[in-house]
């Protein structure tokens, strides 16, 4: 295999992979700049990608599967944000107990049923895809992939530009102040958690119906704590958390993809890289203020 | 607390009574964590029924691989010890206010510890077994004390960077054990692939078991567990310094003007615990219910499970006892469950509801009271989680 074509498929696999944590990332991003610490977007991915499978199995059709996907990620986004910001439940507790119920119940689920495998298309862009060394990675891709090219910068503007994302973001900085101005704190966290669901939830279908095809117990295996570590790596800034997640992907490909070539790189060091990554930029930016000085505090009336 | 004026019999009696009787808040938060339980066994029955299997069966499966015979206990009390063992670390912390989830972590760092100084220093006699159990708290309390230190100095998440440290540990365990040079003697095994674990331990390593009553073998790892949650019970309710804990924990601030030293509490309390869940590392490798060697899967959920023993127990040590023991049942249980055809993974959805049944009432019965127009001193007098520390009335 000449030196061009290993870089193509090194870099195919890295976008695919990167593609479920983008998708996840963009919503985890939103929640934690409404000051969410949410880490049960692995439950989310992890639920989704089981529902995806079983209901593209029962309709036979891979796109109803993938919407599944997003209704179970939007579930469990309403329960984590009803338990951790309408309860007070410590949103790590929830997050904890969420993770361990659906790994549970998917691995246990999975284990008394047999689903039929489906997949959704590949979508190649004509001319583009023919570019060298790029045009496949990029341009041939499942087509929900592509939807990235429009939640991205639908995201970016929602938090960035909206009146909802102004408001989102007081809730991240500063809930007692937003309070006082007649935002509903608890609710738009609340909202939040639902963009981060159903976000998260696509990733997760993605990664089954798109990529895979089928339903392994514990398929994510932490790709949801690699969304939370591309959030950090990210510094808060939607761009930079894509370019983690790209990263992040990159690496993931090359562990699977160096012993085939005949290098040798340390394999663990390499699936230790994005939660080592996430720690350094979490030991360089948190005395910059860059993280919502909310972050993972919950607001209660009256209390400060 | 405070130091007892000498006081007669009668009003003693009375002052103990006072502290026993519950308020009307706890009657409401034990009713609703009863109705709570029987849901989520209702559940669990419920998705047993529905994916063709029998409530009935795998409750009496459960009960025969636990609690039936004498083996049972023994598999029972042997995964007590290290599930105890990281609960009461956890309560520790969490009475500061400071959470701690990266148990699984230092749980395998524990083990990582306890192993290269086991395979590495040749001690005479049971010297050998107390510095690995040293290595293994040393280990764990020095790996979550670099969360602490990031805390400390440049204000990282606790949370976030127990839970990212953890997925370092993984690795680190998973590149130590494939590493032949680094803990195995023979670098290949039979079969003339490395193998993934270490060495095993030398048997005076290795935690000695207590007789046979009648055939339940009882383990020093129970016992160093027990002695651990009695110890930091009375620690934390009874002395200076598991006061000033209670009160980083409920109040930084007022803690702060009244002198005590927040921070550097707050990290110690979280090395602590990270020690506790070391120890448990150490109590898996060298006691039966691991291989005695060190594997990837040495921690085998025991730090997630241990956590969650520590949230049901409501973050009180003495209470993560029972609860300790019940998770231990439905470990032994789910084994010998998966043996009769039911997947072991139900246990695993019967625990994260038992958590859920008994971590949502106090904020529910908090969130009613609130909601019915309780005063602000009624409403503190009942309890919230994380710190559940409650003042004597």
């Amino acid at each position: 295999m000449s030196a061009l074509d290993s870089t193509t498929t090194i870099l195919a696999s890295g976008v695919r992979l990167t593609v479920p944590l983008a998708f996840a990332a963009c919503g985890e991003y939103v929640a934690e700049r409404a000051g969410t610490m949410n880490i049960s977007v692995e439950a989310m991915m992890l639920g989704a990608a089981f529902t995806s499978v079983a209901t593209a199995s029962a309709t036979g059709s891979a796109p109803v599967g993938l919407a599944a996907g997003v209704v179970t990620g939007l579930v469990l986004g309403f329960v984590h944000g009803n338990l951790s910001h309408r309860a007070q439940i410590n949103t790590f507790v929830v997050g904890l107990v969420l993770n361990a119920l659906v790994l549970g119940l998917t691995s246990y689920l999975i284990t008394t049923n047999q689903f039929v495998s489906h997949q959704v298309k590949v979508l190649s862009i004509p001319l583009l895809q023919d570019i060298p060394v790029i045009g496949k990675p990029l341009f041939s891709e499942r087509w929900p992939a592509f939807l990235l090219l429009a939640l991205v910068p639908l995201t970016w503007w929602l938090v960035e530009r909206s009146r909802w994302g102004l408001e989102l973001r007081a809730v991240g900085e500063n809930p007692q102040a937003a309070d006082v101005t007649g935002i509903k704190v608890n609710v738009r966290r609340r909202q939040a958690l639902l963009w981060c669901g159903a976000l998260a939830g696509l990733g997760g279908a993605y990664l089954a119906v798109g990529e895979v095809g089928s339903f392994n117990q514990n398929m994510t295996a932490g790709r949801g704590y690699i969304v939370i570590a591309a959030v950090i790596f990210g510094a808060w800034r939607l761009g930079r958390t894509m370019l983690g997640c790209l990263v992040f992907g990159l690496s993931d490909a090359m562990r699977l993809a160096l012993p085939a070539l005949g290098v040798t790189l340390n394999a663990q060091l390499l699936v230790a890289a994005p939660y080592l990554l996430a720690l350094l930029a979490m030991l360089l930016f948190t005395t910059q203020h860059r993280e919502p000085a909310a972050l993972g505090r919950p607001f209660e009336r009256g209390s400060t | 607390m405070s130091a007892a004026a000498p006081t007669s019999p009668d009003d003693l009696g009375r002052r103990l009574l006072a502290r026993l009787r519950p308020g009307r808040g706890d009657w409401m938060t034990a009713g609703l964590t009863a109705v709570l339980v029987a849901v989520a066994a209702g559940a669990s029955a419920l998705l047993l029924v529905l994916t063709g299997g029998s409530p009935g069966a795998s409750a009496d499966a459960i009960w025969t691989g636990s609690l039936a015979d004498a083996t049972g206990w023994t598999t029972t009390l042997l995964n007590t010890a290290p599930l105890l063992l990281v609960a009461v670390g956890a309560c520790i912390c969490a009475s500061a206010g400071t959470f701690n989830i990266g148990q699984e972590g230092q749980v395998l760092i524990g083990g990582l510890a306890g192993a290269w100084v086991g395979l590495r220093l040749a001690l005479p006699g049971p010297m050998l077994v107390v510095v690995v159990m040293l290595a293994a708290a040393v280990g764990g309390g020095a790996w979550a004390a670099l969360s602490a230190l990031m805390f400390r100095f440049r204000g990282v998440n606790v949370a976030v960077s127990t839970l990212l440290m953890t997925f370092l540990a993984i690795q680190l365990v998973t590149f130590a054990v494939s590493t032949p040079w680094l803990l195995q003697e023979s670098a290949q095994g039979s079969s003339g692939i490395v193998d993934a674990a270490s060495n095993q331990l030398p048997a005076n390593g290795r935690l000695g078991g207590f007789g046979q009553y009648p055939s339940v073998q009882w383990n020093t790892g129970l016992f160093v567990a027990l002695v651990a949650a009695v110890g930091v019970a009375l620690l934390l309710s009874r002395s200076r310094w598991g006061f000033r804990v209670r009160m980083v924990g409920l109040n930084p601030r007022t803690a702060k003007h009244a002198g005590v030293r927040v921070a550097a509490l707050g990290g110690f309390t979280l090395a602590l615990s990270g020690a506790f869940a070391g120890l448990a590392g150490g109590l898996l490798l060298a006691s039966p219910v691991g291989t005695n060697r060190l594997q990837a899967g040495l921690s085998d959920n025991f730090g997630w499970d241990g956590l969650l023993v520590a949230l049901v127990a409501r973050n009180r040590p003495l209470a993560a006892i029972p609860v300790s023991l019940v998770f231990a049942v439905l470990r032994a249980g789910g084994d010998f469950l998966s043996a009769t055809g039911v997947p072991y993974y139900l246990v695993d959805v019967v625990k994260a509801l038992l958590v859920l049944a008994f971590v949502a009432p106090p904020v529910l019965v908090h969130l009613f009271r609130r909601r019915c127009g309780a005063t602000p001193q009624q409403v503190a007098a009942s309890s919230v989680v994380p710190t559940k520390v409650k003042a004597a009335a």
